[in-house]
């Protein structure tokens, strides 16, 4: 699997760490335990098929929201999280 | 058919001629008392402990695919009981209780070999946290030794002890762990569960689950509507789909495990061995085959194979461990897609639904668990109370945060375990 970062280009997977589904970018109002911060935190749609989720790109620090299907592994998209939320 | 050296004998004596298929491939009924979803070893023991333990026989296993063509027979086949914490302890223990009188029990050859699981350790710490691991192990009454590194060189004199890096200080021996045959634990179990009664219905994929007023009513297949009282989620990878189907969102994502394996090879290494530093693990098939692998790929997949990096990672620790093994191999690797929970333990439980239930969570170490996991499922279904042993599996212990089983003391979250 290669991810393309925007800013280095099209680069090896192992330059890049894991860090779960995009809806890690929702993250609930509040700091009391909640049913939304349990289904936040656990919960997940799991799917077969298209998904979006977090890479880091550990030698430019760039997180990334990576569009990718997980049945064939192709990688549709990825952009930085900072040009809009999920 | 009740298989026996005699049978073997006389059919040897007669041409191969009096054998009979090992279960049955009936159509589906129209009801069933209990219908459970997945046919692989967990769904498949649900059912034959339903019949055998509680008497419950009007029941179906519905098998998208083929019988143990799932994760029962892509995994590496090894059996242990060398657990931490308390809810997987006493669970795991009685899992490995259960193989030692498996075949028996089941009048099958799954070639349960006991032969010993040694976790090594390279650090003073690591020492430590394996004593501390082997007195849980004898705690719960099961075996643990904890051996020296001439007590691990008697062993596995093939090692690199040499290695300046990862030198290995010992190990913690877990006698009683060892291997079984994956394929013939689905089999035996589907022979017996279809011996009592139980209908095995292969390609037949559920598509929906029926419920009014809050009650499970049945499931839709692609051979048909069934209707039952109750109904079973033993679907392991696929967890997440079929719940939805019943409007549940798991704690539960799907990742890609790999594992490998190589030509047949002369009898080399006579037990299961971990290596304490690269997450890699390598038994011996009775085949010649060594037997590896190491740890997820870490993100979420249903592909069934994995990447090159993970590859070369498993390949690097098995050199480290020991070289002799640049000279095998590798024949093929594979995938299997693994139910990861956020706290690296299952789930066995009821759910919002009366009458249906859920059977998912089992990670990368699905296999070990497949007696004790269908045996606490029909438990839980038949009676209504949980089993003793896989009463702390359950479903809302991430919400109330309560009971969690965090085996790796890396936190209760996704992509730690």
């Amino acid at each position: 699997m290669r991810l393309t970062c925007p800013f280095c280009g099209e680069r090896d997977r192992r330059e890049f760490t894991y860090r779960g589904d995009a809806v890690g970018l929702l993250r609930p109002e509040g700091t009391g335990w909640s049913a939304e911060w349990d289904d936040y935190l656990h919960n997940r749609d799991n799917p077969a098929g298209e998904t979006r989720d977090l890479w880091f790109h550990d030698p430019c620090g760039a997180w990334l929201e990576v569009t990718r299907d997980t049945v064939s592994h192709r990688v549709s998209d990825a952009r930085w999280v900072s040009e809009g939320k999920a | 058919m009740r298989y026996s050296g005699f049978r073997v004998l006389r059919e040897g004596l007669r041409g191969q001629r009096g054998w009979q298929p090992a279960w049955r491939e009936p159509d589906p009924k129209r009801e069933y008392d209990v219908v459970v979803i997945g046919g692989g070893g967990h769904g498949l023991s649900t059912a034959y402990y339903l019949a055998k333990t509680h008497g419950i026989t009007n029941v179906a296993v519905l098998e998208k695919g083929y019988l143990g063509g799932g994760n029962v027979g892509r995994n590496t086949t090894i059996v242990r009981a060398n657990y931490f914490l308390p809810g997987n302890s006493e669970f795991y223990s009685h899992s490995l209780k259960l193989w030692e009188g498996l075949e028996a029990d089941l009048n099958y050859n799954a070639m349960v070999s006991q032969r010993g699981l040694i976790n090594l350790f390279h650090s003073d710490g690591q020492r430590d946290a394996f004593a501390r691991r082997g007195n849980a192990m004898l705690a719960q009454g099961d075996d643990a030794e904890l051996l020296d590194r001439g007590g691990v060189a008697r062993l596995l004199p093939y090692l690199d002890f040499d290695n300046h890096r990862f030198p290995v200080y010992g190990g913690l021996y877990h006698p009683r762990g060892g291997t079984a045959r994956h394929d013939a634990v689905a089999w035996g179990y589907a022979r017996g569960a279809d011996r009592r009664g139980v209908d095995l219905l292969q390609r037949c994929e559920v598509t929906g689950i029926d419920i009014e007023g809050g009650r499970v009513r049945g499931v839709r297949t692609t051979r048909g509507a069934i209707r039952a009282k109750k109904v079973a989620m033993v679907v392991a990878g696929r967890s997440s789909q079929v719940a939805a189907m019943a409007g549940m969102r798991l704690p539960i994502e799907s990742h890609v495990l790999q594992a490998f394996v190589t030509e047949g090879l002369k009898p080399l290494i006579d037990h299961v061995v971990s290596f304490g530093m690269g997450h890699f693990y390598i038994s011996q098939s009775d085949k010649g085959g060594l037997v590896f692998g190491g740890d997820l790929d870490f993100y979420a997949s249903y592909a069934g194979r994995g990447n090159l990096p993970m590859a070369e990672h498993v390949m690097e620790a098995a050199m480290s461990l020991m070289p002799a093994i640049g000279q095998a191999r590798v024949l093929r690797s594979w995938g299997g897609i693994m139910d990861m929970s956020p706290d690296g333990s299952p789930i066995i439980d009821r759910t919002h639904v009366e009458g249906l239930y859920l059977n998912c969570g089992w990670c990368y170490g699905g296999f070990k668990a497949v007696p004790a996991s269908g045996f606490a499922l029909a438990h839980l279904m038949a009676t209504g109370t949980p089993h003793e042993t896989a009463a702390r599996f359950r479903l809302d212990r991430f919400a109330t945060g309560r009971g969690l089983m965090d085996e790796e003391g890396t936190g209760a979250q996704h992509n730690l375990h």
